[in-house]
């Protein structure tokens, strides 16, 4: 059986001298189709269109830390706490996130709307604080501005 | 004010020439034409004379890396261009403004290269956060081969996922190639044994973009910039407690005052600064006594530390070192790869200790212990990345001392609560949170 992704994948391939180069950019593309994580059965897309077994690509899968390996809100927000974003006060916006969701760091919501994180130097220490919403980057964003930003995310959802 | 001479943002005037007529009628696509029309090693010549050495942190001599590949007739396989755009280093955001400002300027180098080490086929390994970053590339790419600029060269841009480690250029190949991003052991280098074990030259985004300014300008006028044994200029990354934060392209040599109070406006609120990072966060801290020092290789290996990428994160008399000590090592201990035991176990020693010197729980046997692990990480793994942990922790101890055995001393923190990092959550300690409520659940 031919799986949705695995007529991309074969694109994929033939951009490298060795087919096995295809497997980030493959998992990358299973992860967007299954809904921002990669559950068993999007390794085993992956897998068959790129010849190698499930394990191998759970093994990648396992190493990176934007392959997900859990389920994911339909939202992400990510806050950088490395040291020029903390500087700038990434406590506090990562905090005033917890508050407005209504979560912890680390989880994600009950109905499945929101995971937040904090995450490690997205490279915008110049602008700090960056927070990655679904994966674009907020810049400079203080405490202040996360009751707006979570707005703009519900308005989203409606 | 210091002088501003543009090399790597020419003709951009504070914006982006992001459009591929705007680059040509800027006189872009000419060194291109000039490195064509010469010899590929007359191209690799010319980069020896302008000095140019690698902005990623290694500075190694750019010119050199090509030599040392191949020539075609020596080894009868493909040659790889590999660039390094998986900018990680915390302190560093100034490749991702690269390619947003310049990207032609960018890519024409990635062909001037290739051209020089007669490769066929480039590939940007670029940060898998970097999305605009990624698109932008990506347009500018279709624009150049609907121009027919690429001729016979293939140009790749390959994501990464979230992996720091990926900035080893040998974890990088090993991720291009398909695996987790574990370095290997050196040698053989990648010039002779790189990518798909063939020849490979890997190179920064902001080397290659000035290989282009070389080319342009000629190598020895380039080389009338910055100081002897660091030429041109150089994009700092200025964050931190400083009044405007950003990237600035100004010319090696310049001071560290000179970046932070003239072109930085300062530390704000009138505050006190305290300490500065030059280079990056796994380079070793100067303190505020130090702002005189210049912002060059020599300069900065005399003054005990390294100019690294250039990353220069700027800290107020707010900050607990201890706390920054903690936090610096949990991006270490996060992002070792696991492959080195020394790296693998001994940044999260370090991590550990650190905090029990922070909680107050500590005797004076901790900071020896501490600094006995640093030892035995530094030197003893494949790469750097232990190093940096053990590096930026053994200075940070130098330093402020004193710091430190307050901290043992009175078995509490100096700020007492107010430091500007406190309560800081690292993705590690999030993680570990989570753990420790399931098993209490």
């Amino acid at each position: 059986m031919t799986t949705a992704i695995y007529s991309r994948v074969q694109k994929l391939r033939k951009q490298y001298p060795e087919p096995t180069s295809a497997v980030l950019p493959a998992l990358r593309l299973a992860q967007e189709e299954h809904g921002g994580w990669l559950p068993p059965e999007a390794l085993r897309e992956v897998a068959d269109a790129l010849d190698v077994t499930p394990a191998f690509c759970l093994s990648i899968a396992s190493f990176y830390d934007q392959l997900r390996l859990e389920p994911v809100g339909r939202h992400l927000v990510e806050v950088c706490t490395n040291v020029s974003c903390a500087l700038a006060g990434a406590q506090q916006v990562v905090e005033a996130f917890e508050r407005g969701l209504g979560i912890s760091a680390g989880t994600t919501s009950a109905d499945g709307g929101f995971t937040l994180g904090t995450v490690e130097c997205l490279g915008g220490c110049g602008w700090a604080t960056v927070v990655a919403i679904d994966n674009r980057h907020r810049l400079r964003v203080q405490a202040e501005d996360v009751a707006g930003i979570i707005e703009e995310l519900h308005a989203r959802e409606a | 004010m210091p002088a501003r001479p543009e090399v790597v943002f020419a003709g951009t005037n504070g914006g982006a020439l992001d459009r591929v007529e705007d680059y040509e009628a800027a006189g872009g696509f000419r060194a291109l034409a000039k490195a064509r029309a010469m010899a590929p090693d007359d191209v690799i010549a010319e980069l020896e004379v302008s000095g140019l050495r690698g902005r990623g942190g290694a500075f190694f001599p750019t010119g050199r890396k090509w030599a040392f590949v191949p020539k075609p007739e020596q080894l009868a396989k493909p040659h790889y261009l590999v660039v390094n755009a998986d900018e990680s280093e915390p302190g560093t955001f100034k490749d991702r403004e690269i390619i947003l400002r310049v990207p032609f300027r960018f890519l024409e180098g990635c062909l001037i290269a290739a051209y020089a080490i007669q490769s066929q086929h480039v590939f940007v390994y670029i940060r898998g956060e970097y999305e605009r970053e990624f698109e932008v590339l990506r347009d500018a790419l279709e624009a150049m081969r609907k121009r027919d600029l690429l001729g016979e060269i293939t140009v790749v841009l390959h994501r990464g996922a979230g992996a720091y480690i990926c900035g080893e250029e040998t974890a990088l190949l090993e991720s291009l190639e398909g695996r987790r991003g574990q370095p290997r052991t050196k040698p053989p280098f990648p010039a002779i044994a790189g990518l798909y074990a063939a020849p490979t030259a890997v190179n920064n985004v902001e080397s290659i973009t000035t290989v282009t300014s070389v080319l342009e300008l000629g190598a020895a006028e380039y080389a009338t910039l910055g100081v002897e044994n660091s030429t041109g200029t150089r994009v700092f990354s200025l964050s931190g407690d400083v009044v405007t934060p950003g990237n600035y392209e100004l010319p090696h040599g310049i001071t560290l005052r000179e970046l932070i109070y003239d072109v930085g406006g300062g530390v704000p609120g009138g505050r006190d600064l305290k300490a500065i990072i030059p280079g990056g966060s796994s380079t070793a801290i100067l303190t505020a006594s130090e702002i005189d020092t210049p912002l060059d290789f020599d300069s900065l290996v005399k003054a005990g530390s390294s100019i690294g990428s250039a990353g220069v994160v700027v800290i107020d008399d707010r900050c607990c070192m201890v706390q920054l000590g903690i936090r610096v090592s949990q991006f270490y201990e996060h992002e070792s790869c696991g492959k080195c035991t020394p790296c693998r176990v001994g940044t999260r020693w370090l991590t550990q200790i650190l905090q029990k010197i922070e909680d107050g729980r500590s005797s004076q046997a901790d900071l020896d212990l501490l600094l006995s692990v640093c030892d035995r990480i530094l030197g003893k793994c494949l790469c750097p990345l232990g190093d940096s942990d053990a590096i930026a922790v053994a200075s940070y101890v130098d330093r402020f001392r004193d710091e430190f055995q307050a901290h043992i001393e009175t078995g509490r923190c100096p700020l007492g609560g107010d430091s500007s990092l406190e309560g800081i959550l690292a993705p590690s300690a999030q993680h570990e949170r989570h753990l420790h409520e399931v098993v209490h659940a």
